[in-house]
């Protein structure tokens, strides 16, 4: 029988993978995938809690998470599409003009 | 047998990811994590929870996956810009800060999880197949979170017209 904390570890080392994505690469489409990756490893961490405490609620948060991942990859994606327009790159050290 | 089969997800999952972090051509990055989703849908099967893994595959690896290989696609930037916009030796010191970050992070996760005793999950079948069940789940999604499943047509809408909006080509 696999245990909870098992599942916790998996769910750890993916959002430090995830992290790590977002730290080091400079490609912004990359970096959205990253960001999935965190989300993904938040899901499982819900979906196991859920198992362990016999009820549903784990799975339905999990749903959401899901919804709410798919509005920020529409909108990141058109913000990654506009940037590309304005700069012809996807590196996010171009994009500064906000930086004080 | 249920042991190796969460070794196997787990080890595909993570590998997977890794794949996604290090590859340099986006399009790969993308393929890894189609991966690294169908093997998470596996846990989820695992976890008695077929629902969630059957919508993991379908939104997750259908709809926003396509999103992104569309993108992809139509940027057409197959690799990584070069690294000179910022200088050499700053940048250096940029990428060992976000790889010791992550660390850290991972370390920390694991030395708080090995500090909490072993927790078994039940095996109680009447439980799991309580928690298995599609219909207890659309109960309680609209009677206990009907507010929050209205809430968030709201927000598909915003992020809808939002996308139209922010990817329209100005005139």
């Amino acid at each position: 029988m696999v245990t909870l904390n098992e599942y916790l570890i998996l769910s750890g080392v993916l959002f430090s993978i995830g992290t790590a994505g977002v730290f080091l690469r400079r490609n912004l489409i990359t970096i959205l995938l990253s960001i999935e990756i965190m989300l993904n490893a938040v899901n499982i961490t819900f979906v196991s809690v859920g198992r362990y405490q016999g009820t549903v609620d784990g799975q339905i948060i999990t749903f959401f998470v899901m919804t709410v991942a798919a509005a920020e990859a529409a909108v990141g994606l058109a913000l990654v599409i506009a940037l590309f327009r304005h700069r012809e790159t996807l590196s996010p050290d171009a994009f500064t003009s906000l930086k004080w | 047998m249920d042991r190796i089969i969460f070794y196997i997800l787990a080890g595909v999952t993570v590998l997977a990811s890794l794949g996604v972090v290090s590859s340099k051509n986006p399009m790969h990055s993308v393929m890894m994590l189609i991966v690294s989703f169908g093997a998470l849908a596996g846990l989820y099967v695992l976890l008695d929870a077929p629902f969630t893994a059957v919508t993991q595959i379908i939104v997750y690896a259908g709809a926003i996956m396509v999103l992104f290989l569309f993108v992809v696609m139509l940027l057409n930037q197959h690799k990584e810009d070069d690294p000179d916009v910022m200088p050499a030796g700053l940048r250096g010191v940029n990428m060992r800060a976000g790889v010791l970050l992550s660390l850290l992070l991972a370390f920390e996760v694991a030395w708080g999880l090995s500090r909490v005793g072993v927790t078994m999950f039940s095996s109680d079948p009447a439980a799991v197949s309580s928690i298995s069940s599609v219909a207890r789940i659309g109960t309680s999604l609209f009677t206990t979170h009907a507010f929050a499943f209205e809430v968030t047509s709201v927000l598909i809408l915003v992020s809808m017209v939002g996308a139209v909006v922010i990817a329209r080509r100005e005139r």
